[in-house]
């Protein structure tokens, strides 16, 4: 972790005067999330009364499996509809906005199942990321109107696979990657729309040590260039690493707000997790909670 | 046997209309099934929208050729969209039973005989076709007979021959342009996994309408140049077994390939005249041991042949499931 303790955090200090309390109000809040809803027949998955995001943050979700967090994320992504409630991105309101709009307004994601565009190469699925195309539209894509502009996302795209270590990999085809490399590929790709906001879905899992350590200086290099970052993790040594604040969601509804910290001291997240008082270290109990869930003890074992 | 009649006609055949006709049919598919991964198993249903449209506005409206054109490429367009706007936010299989669907309705619909007036029904449509013969860039006298070398052909067929070709090959360069262009990587994108595409800012939706619009007006105009050169419209030459035809001479160059459509057309049809001509042209021992043992006469060689060119299609997909021109690595890339 030496290397990326020198990646600078520009919002440090933000959240001192923050209430640690559920939908508590925010600095500068990029999202704003009232009311939403989504039920699938009777279960209620998601039921969420109020949150803020703040700009600039590395903010965590996370919640025990079936807590709703990936629903909340497609609910915030457009990828759902929401049975009710509004959201509010960067001032306006995105409720009804389809998604393949909001990457033009500068909200991308990235997905729980990686989805490496597998046919395609490397340099394919980064320069397919860039937004407003002119070459995009059937009738331009014939003229020749398209070349210099896709000189100029190849040079983005070039720098970036630059930046994420994939040079090597630039003409190969998608597909014959590692589970890793189309991790960092897809938020590579992800960085070609120039988001105001990245949202990732457990961007860690199925990662090994290694490059986990190279992805979360990569998530830290977001946020140094004023980027937002909303990720759902389940790895506890991860969220306390990166993040500057952490909300925590427990059968659709967020429980608990606060920094890391806070979070670790917090009885009503340790129930959630546990089902149980507890009185042992929270992280190390979830984290034991989770591997159990997963049914994955190696996990912890990989990285020590 | 004749091994130089038998070689000279399965050459001629590999530039004949039959091979023009369906490797435009499957240039359409191949936007759409190879590019954009669309299932669209109707595309004869397209092929009788572009035939339909020129024969019915000719004939029964009395409206000129050019705008006979006209309404052949509107209705694939309107095809397309009946058969797109409902389906393409389902999954892919929703469009694959509407197209196998809409293309035997559009079938028995057109020989309904309350139709009879505007389609001629189970007769079909004729003499819409001699516009096109009397226009004035033919170079080529209709019944007189042009020889090239070992090849014969009739002026009539050498023009719908000519406009064909240029036209197909004009197809397919700009079909090359399109997928090496912004608008194919979307559509290549959307093939490979639609919510990526989405959540990348792309309209995943209308990439997919415009895939099934192009290849569809693409296949209408191939409808249009086999009825051109028939002279007639006959409703049961659109039945699904063009559909597969199309499909097989596809996956046979290999789908998502730019050349693909034509080299596939050509073998698939060459294969068929070459079988056919052999078998014909046995000689006795074998021939007589054929009809004893399979009852192979002249009137089974149709059968036959279609048959063989089964097994071989059968044995392609065992040994290169890619096709002609496809990557098997590329392929196994989508088992993942």
């Amino acid at each position: 972790m030496t290397a990326d303790e020198t990646i600078a955090n520009p919002i440090a200090g933000v959240f001192d005067d923050v209430a640690a309390t559920p939908g508590s109000a925010k600095p500068d809040p990029i999202i704003v999330a009232d009311d939403v809803q989504r039920r699938f027949g009777g279960l209620l998955a998601v039921n969420v009364d109020h949150l803020e995001i703040q700009r600039g943050s590395i903010t965590a979700l996370i919640g025990p499996n079936g807590a709703g967090k990936t629903t909340f994320f497609n609910l915030l992504t457009s990828f759902d509809k929401q049975d009710g409630g509004r959201i509010q991105f960067d001032g306006a309101d995105i409720t009804s906005v389809p998604s393949y709009k909001l990457a033009k307004r500068g909200m991308v994601r990235t997905f729980q199942l990686t989805k490496a565009l597998s046919r395609m190469t490397v340099i394919d699925n980064m320069k397919l990321g860039a937004t407003g195309q002119v070459g995009e539209s059937l009738w331009k894509a014939l003229l020749p109107v398209w070349g210099a502009q896709e000189r100029e996302i190849e040079e983005r795209a070039d720098a970036l696979l630059e930046r994420f270590n994939l040079t090597h990999m630039r003409d190969e085809f998608a597909g014959t990657m590692s589970g890793g490399q189309r991790k960092l590929v897809e938020m590579a790709r992800a960085l070609m729309t120039e988001p105001k906001l990245v949202m990732l879905d457990e961007p860690m899992a199925g990662v090994n040590p290694a490059l986990t350590q190279s992805l979360l200086g990569h998530v830290k290099g977001l946020r140094a260039e004023g980027r937002t970052v909303i990720f759902v993790e389940h790895d506890m040594d991860v969220v306390r690493d990166i993040s500057d604040w952490v909300v925590v969601m427990a059968e659709g509804s967020i429980i608990a707000e606060g920094t890391p910290d806070d979070i670790g001291a917090n009885q009503e997240v340790i129930d959630a997790y546990l089902g149980a008082h507890t009185d042992s270290d929270f992280f190390d109990d979830i984290e034991t909670a989770v591997a159990a869930e997963a049914g994955s003890p190696e996990r912890r074992g990989d990285e020590s | 046997m004749d091994w130089g009649f038998i070689l000279e006609r399965t050459f001629s055949t590999m530039l004949g209309v039959e091979v023009m006709v369906f490797a435009m049919a499957a240039v359409g598919l191949n936007i759409q099934f190879g590019y954009a991964g669309l299932l669209n198993f109707g595309q004869v249903g397209f092929m009788a929208a572009g035939a339909y449209g020129l024969g019915v506005t000719i004939n029964y409206f009395q409206w000129s050729f050019a705008v006979g054109i006209l309404f052949g490429v509107v209705y694939s367009i309107v095809l397309a969209l009946i058969l797109g706007v409902p389906t393409l936010r389902l999954r892919a299989d929703y469009l694959a039973i509407v197209t196998i669907a809409a293309s035997e309705t559009i079938r028995l619909f057109v020989r309904w005989r309350q139709m009879k007036e505007i389609t001629g029904a189970s007769e079909g449509i004729g003499g819409f076709a001699d516009p096109f013969y009397d226009f004035a860039l033919n170079p080529f006298n209709p019944g007189q007979r042009y020889d090239f070398g070992p090849f014969s052909y009739l002026g009539r067929d050498l023009w719908v021959l000519t406009v064909g070709w240029i036209l197909l090959i004009v197809m397919v360069l700009l079909v090359k342009r399109l997928m090496s262009s912004p608008w194919g990587r979307a559509l290549k994108a959307i093939r490979e996994d639609e919510d990526a595409a989405r959540a990348l800012g792309k309209n995943a939706y209308m990439y997919k309408l415009q895939a099934l619009m192009l290849g569809g007006v693409i296949g209408g105009f191939a409808g249009m140049l086999q009825v051109v050169q028939k002279g007639s419209i006959q409703p049961d030459t659109f039945n699904p077994v063009i559909t597969f035809t199309i499909w097989a001479i596809l996956i046979l160059g290999g789908p998502g390939r730019t050349w693909s459509p034509i080299v596939g057309s050509m073998i698939y049809w060459a294969l068929i005249s070459f079988l056919e001509n052999v078998l014909r042209q046995l000689p006795d021992g074998p021939a007589g041991a054929l009809e004893d043992t399979i009852k192979l006469s002249d009137f089974n060689i149709s059968q036959l042949r279609f048959i063989l060119v089964g097994l071989g299609l059968l044995l392609l997909a065992r040994y290169r499931p890619q096709g002609i021109f496809g990557s098997r690595e590329e392929m196994a890339l989508n088992d993942r």
